[in-house]
């Protein structure tokens, strides 16, 4: 094996794991499922949308249906007594997994990102903020904060402000301590750009948020999947990210709080399993984690999410982001060569594993729709980042972005992809 | 596979890159303008009637998008003039996929539909159906 083929993870076993990677595309896609004149390889770069799912956490899934299915936290008997120590366990490992020392009492399971954010926002947000106040985030915030505290302020009178992002998708940390002053009650802010791939200094604005007695909320939707990450070596007060971009099934999120904040805040969502006890007049809260977790929580998926994040230590995040930076890079060179892409974000070497690109005079969905006639599976559009595109100058983008199973040859197939559309636009 | 795409075929790319009817009407009988908000494709039609004040004489179009966009545009212009109000207002998707001659994608699909929901969208503006001030297709969800 030249050295140049060599990788930090395996990927050949990796994608041994992942059978959907086998299959082909380019069929009738009006029968989900069959795939008899489906004839085009499929690449799959869409990885910061979602992440496909190992057998080990398909399994892991498969094992609590045919074997404990029940609901949690009711039943005396076997089955339920069962399913809520795995459900409860799943809590403690994702914790473990961010380096929250409280274990399941810091972690919340919710939907996912989105609803983690919403969470605070209404839990904390509608209580704590008021004229007078401020929520600052960056231009390149996701929808899922940016909308959220964009409408949380205009329900409470608050601010919000958004930290400029300079020419290299970088932050301008000089506007950060403008913005971020005594009226400052929030710093919520993307760790990792889901458009320009930068690298956000989280724990520098934790620190700065906290000098102001504000708190800091780290959306981690990108970073988790990607990195090592501890949210109490941050010192994030909040912390939000999904399981399905990190190998783990779709409706399970999480959302981690210190302790002590956590308690403080009154529940978001009411109903069965959140409660200690209820009277026609009033009730009192369960503890935490399930005072924020009202209804039959999504057990099998949090069974799921627990066996992603062990499938991910086994490979080591350390690895991860090693393979991810090296594909970021991979791909940075080779779009790199062509005058007519324009790229956005910081250089190759100094980015989270995705490139957002646009080829000249190819509208971005004209570009993914060719793409997607050879197999090449890639993001078109704003990514839920619009007032960033805005600012970029463009309506959408075309966004390739990295997992532990790709390999340089589907970059390759990417730039030869992009080929054909630049020929057939030519 | 090579240069043969599925989506756009010669006849879109042709009427993409040399587009007819591109440009404005001296004297429209009407004129409306509609967008995709998520893809940036935005396009204006302009449509002048015969004297009966029902056919349609001549379209034109101007804007800018991505190639399915513009060129059902183009496609539209030639297709319309002859055809009458009620005619056009009748027109649904399978008669612009049916025009383009190719598959169109489902997510491609409101690229493909834009100029004719402009076209008639203006129409009932002027029959003073509906006031809107601009046409926007539904955007989408990423
Ligand atoms: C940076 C970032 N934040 C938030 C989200 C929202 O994640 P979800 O859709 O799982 O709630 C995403 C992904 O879509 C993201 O990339």
């Amino acid at each position: 094996m030249r050295v140049q083929e060599s990788y930090p993870v395996d990927v050949d076993a990796i994608r041994a794991d992942f059978p959907i990677l086998q299959r082909k595309v380019g069929g009738d896609i009006s029968t989900p499922g069959e795939h008899d004149d489906d004839d085009t390889p499929l690449v799959y770069l869409d990885n910061a949308a979602t992440s496909h799912t190992p057998e080990q956490v398909v399994d892991a899934i498969v094992d609590y249906y045919h074997g404990y299915n029940s609901n949690v936290h009711r039943g005396i008997h076997h089955l339920s007594q069962e399913a809520s120590v795995a459900y409860e366990n799943a809590h403690d490992r994702v914790a473990e997994f961010i380096g929250a020392s409280g274990g399941r009492e810091e972690v919340v399971f919710t939907k996912n990102t989105t609803e983690s954010m919403n969470l605070v926002a209404y839990a904390w947000g509608l209580d704590e903020l008021g004229p007078g106040d401020s929520v600052v985030m960056t231009e390149m915030e996701h929808h899922a904060s940016l909308v959220t505290w964009q409408q949380i302020a205009k329900k409470t009178g608050a601010e919000v402000r958004y930290i400029r992002v300079d020419d290299d998708g970088r932050l301008d940390m000089e506007h950060a301590k403008e913005l971020i002053d005594d009226s400052t009650k929030m710093v919520s802010v993307v760790h990792v750009s889901n458009t320009l791939g930068t690298v956000n200094p989280v724990s520098e604005l934790a620190d700065m948020a906290h000098e102001v007695g504000a708190y800091a909320f780290v959306d981690g939707a990108q970073s988790v999947p990607t990195r090592p990450v501890d949210v109490e070596d941050i010192d994030a007060d909040f912390f939000a990210f999904s399981g399905h971009k990190m190998c783990g099934p779709t409706g399970i999120g999480a959302l981690y709080g210190k302790r002590d904040i956590l308690e403080e805040m009154q529940p978001y969502l009411y109903g069965g399993e959140m409660i200690r006890s209820v009277t026609y007049e009033d009730s009192t809260w369960e503890d935490l984690p399930w005072k924020f977790e009202a209804g039959t929580p999504p057990i099998a998926q949090g069974v799921g999410f627990a066996a992603a994040v062990d499938y991910l230590d086994d490979i080591g995040m350390e690895n991860v982001q090693a393979h991810e930076e090296l594909l970021a890079e991979y791909a940075y060179d080779r779009l790199g060569e062509f005058d007519d892409i324009e790229m956005y974000g910081p250089p190759g070497d100094d980015r989270g594993g995705l490139v957002a690109f646009n080829l000249d005079s190819v509208h971005a969905h004209d570009l993914s729709s060719i793409l997607n006639e050879q197999g090449v599976a890639i993001r078109a559009g704003d990514h839920c980042t619009q007032p960033l595109h805005d600012k970029l100058g463009v309506a959408a983008s075309t966004r390739a972005s990295f997992y532990i199973y790709n390999t340089r040859e589907e970059v390759d197939k990417l730039v030869d992809a992009i080929d054909t559309a630049r020929e057939l636009f030519a | 596979m090579g240069i043969g795409s599925d989506m756009y075929r010669q006849q879109i790319m042709d009427h993409y890159k040399n587009p007819r009817n591109h440009g404005r009407l001296e004297s429209p009988t009407f004129t409306h303008t509609g967008e995709n908000p998520s893809c940036g494709d935005t396009i204006t039609m302009d449509v002048q009637l015969a004297d009966d004040g029902e056919t349609i004489e001549r379209v034109a179009f101007s804007g800018d998008g991505c190639a399915i966009s513009q060129a059902s545009a183009s496609m539209l212009t030639q297709r319309l003039p002859g055809t009458t109000l009620s005619e056009l207002a009748e027109m649904d998707t399978d008669d612009i996929t049916e025009m383009l001659g190719v598959d169109i994608s489902p997510m491609r699909i409101k690229c493909a539909v834009l100029a004719r929901q402009v076209a008639q969208d203006g129409a009932k503006i002027h029959d003073g159906e509906i006031e809107i001030e601009q046409t926007k297709t539904e955007g989408d969800d990423d």
